[in-house]
């Protein structure tokens, strides 16, 4: 009674049509559709053979495509942040080194980088360390050289070097996402850390590092989202991702229709929820600014 | 006057930037305990010369010695000396990711390598001081900039240095807030830390300095006694500066 004496110059049944004009305009509609096409399929897996067999077969390879990702992820992130920093140093031998890198991987399609990396790059490496190894043995060091010598390419096997191949590609992404961060953080924290006797890695660490990280947790975020779909690249090595357990499947039955559209509809409701938790994230932070 | 047992000492500073020379050819000694006031307009080279006393801005020519101790570019020895140094700048810069207490502790832990309980226990003294403990677990955005800039001061206090430098401390606060932050620093005089002082505020120069400089163009154009310095300006260009502060 009382909002009715104070507000009367507004109908109340306006003012709720209103209220439910701009609720259904900003309603995620697009979410909607997604959870359309995402239920209609689980239903179909649910309740057609050729799907349900399809899904049983695909679903073995999440746990790869899962572990790919994370650990690619994780080397990633460390690379990133190196490189990143070396981007920013004052040193010019680092801070090329670190620019060379990153410009090596953004001129190179991701595709032909991973099989560069995993055919070429790794290959030499082995044959590297088999040389460093034999150097040792020569100049009388046989414990050092135990550790490498001996390593053959075909021990190597393809999912480390897809690892391999992904970490340094979204090392260079990565590093560009720490540098901006670093750089979006004002001189004055800088200044304010060294005037206090700081060293340059200490500032980094206690005072500039941790609010860059905060200012990109949400591109990073996005960039794990990217990962993921694009770890889909590394089937091409016959790692048994589930993309390549697809291809696998589609070869043996030819059910291409039923496998494909489950395999989309999988990494759909991955990279989804993951969206959603990286807005969450977002907007937490944005309310503590 | 100039000697090098001085406090601070520097001779024949030089600091340029590209073609501007901000700071070119200052010799200046500031005495144990001493309270130095640079004045003059924007654009003097009163700021640059502060920050070249911690090396902020390494100097283009010149020598500068800190306690006896001449600055090199050795990064050990410019640590070890900028801890002895506080600096307090225009926007106080405090660390936004950390409370009130941890902006306090953190120096004092890493720098210093007090453990938690001393840096706190010293944390809460220097608050205290300077009159804002009850805001010790706010964050800095959470206070006004008086209060910032004192806890600023209180951050510079905690590491027990010889030396304080203020940048323009209260350039950067509304007027109702620039004598909170004053009343705090005529404190530190009476208890007599070596400061350096880069302000507009005449009244605290007045006050609390036992010498004012008057920069201009990067040069130091005169040096006297606040009194002195106040009633009877010696040069031309100090002169105008002040009817010119003073009338406005």
């Amino acid at each position: 009674m009382a909002i009715k004496l104070i507000a009367p110059s507004v109908p109340s049944n306006m003012l709720n049509w209103n209220g439910i004009r701009s609720r259904l305009r900003d309603y995620p509609w697009w979410l909607v559709g997604i959870l359309f096409l995402v239920l209609g399929t689980f239903y179909l897996i649910l309740t057609q053979p050729t799907f349900n067999e399809a899904f049983a077969f695909i679903k073995a390879g999440l746990s790869v495509t899962l572990s790919t990702t994370f650990s690619a992820f994780g080397i990633a992130l460390v690379i990133g942040l190196l490189a990143g920093l070396g981007r920013i140093s004052s040193n010019v031998l680092i801070r090329n080194i670190a620019t060379l890198y990153i410009e090596l991987v953004r001129g190179i399609p991701m595709l032909v980088l991973i099989f560069v990396i995993a055919i070429v790059a790794v290959p030499a490496m082995v044959s590297g360390l088999n040389a460093l190894g034999a150097t040792l043995a020569e100049n009388g060091l046989p414990f050092l050289a135990a550790l490498f010598s001996g390593i053959e390419n075909k021990e190597v096997p393809m999912t480390a070097r897809a690892i391999t191949a992904l970490a340094a590609t979204y090392g260079a992404f990565l590093a560009e996402i720490f540098r901006a961060g670093i750089q979006s953080i004002g001189k004055g924290q800088m200044e304010a850390a060294r005037s206090q006797g700081m060293s340059y890695v200490q500032a980094m660490r206690y005072v500039i590092l941790p609010q860059a990280v905060r200012n990109v947790l949400p591109a990073l975020g996005n960039d794990f989202i990217s990962m993921l779909k694009d770890s889909s690249l590394v089937s091409v090595l016959a790692v048994r991702d589930i993309t390549q357990v697809t291809r696998l499947y589609t070869g043996q039955t030819f059910r291409y229709q039923e496998a494909f559209t489950t395999l989309a509809i999988l990494y759909l409701t991955m990279t989804v929820i993951l969206s959603l938790l990286v807005k969450t994230i977002e907007g937490k932070l944005r309310r503590n600014e | 006057m100039n000697n090098p047992d001085a406090m601070i000492f520097m001779r024949d500073l030089h600091k340029s930037f590209g073609t501007i020379d901000a700071v070119n050819g200052v010799t200046l000694s500031i005495g144990r305990g001493k309270v130095m006031v640079i004045i003059g307009p924007s654009g003097s080279g009163k700021s640059t010369l502060l920050r070249c006393i911690n090396h902020l801005e390494i100097e283009t020519a010149g020598e500068i010695w800190v306690d006896g101790e001449k600055l090199t570019r050795d990064q050990t020895q410019l640590n070890r000396i900028r801890a002895e140094i506080g600096m307090v700048f225009q926007h106080f810069n405090l660390y936004p990711h950390l409370t009130v207490l941890e902006n306090i502790t953190l120096a004092q832990q890493i720098v210093r390598r007090r453990t938690k309980a001393e840096a706190v226990e010293i944390a809460r003294q220097q608050l205290d001081r300077v009159r804002i403990l009850r805001k010790k677990d706010d964050y800095p955005f959470q206070l006004s900039g008086g209060q910032q800039q004192r806890v600023a001061i209180a951050r510079a206090l905690a590491m027990n240095p010889k030396i304080m430098l203020f940048d323009e401390p209260t350039s950067a606060l509304d007027p109702e807030m620039i004598k909170e932050v004053l009343d705090v620093m005529l404190d530190l005089v009476e208890d007599g830390i070596t400061m350096v002082v880069v302000t507009h505020e005449m009244g605290f120069a007045r006050r609390a300095a036992n010498e004012v400089v008057f920069m201009d163009r990067g040069k130091v154009v005169e040096q006297a006694a606040p009194e002195a310095f106040f009633t009877n300006p010696q040069s031309e260009r100090s002169q105008l500066f002040l009817s010119q502060i003073l009338n406005k």
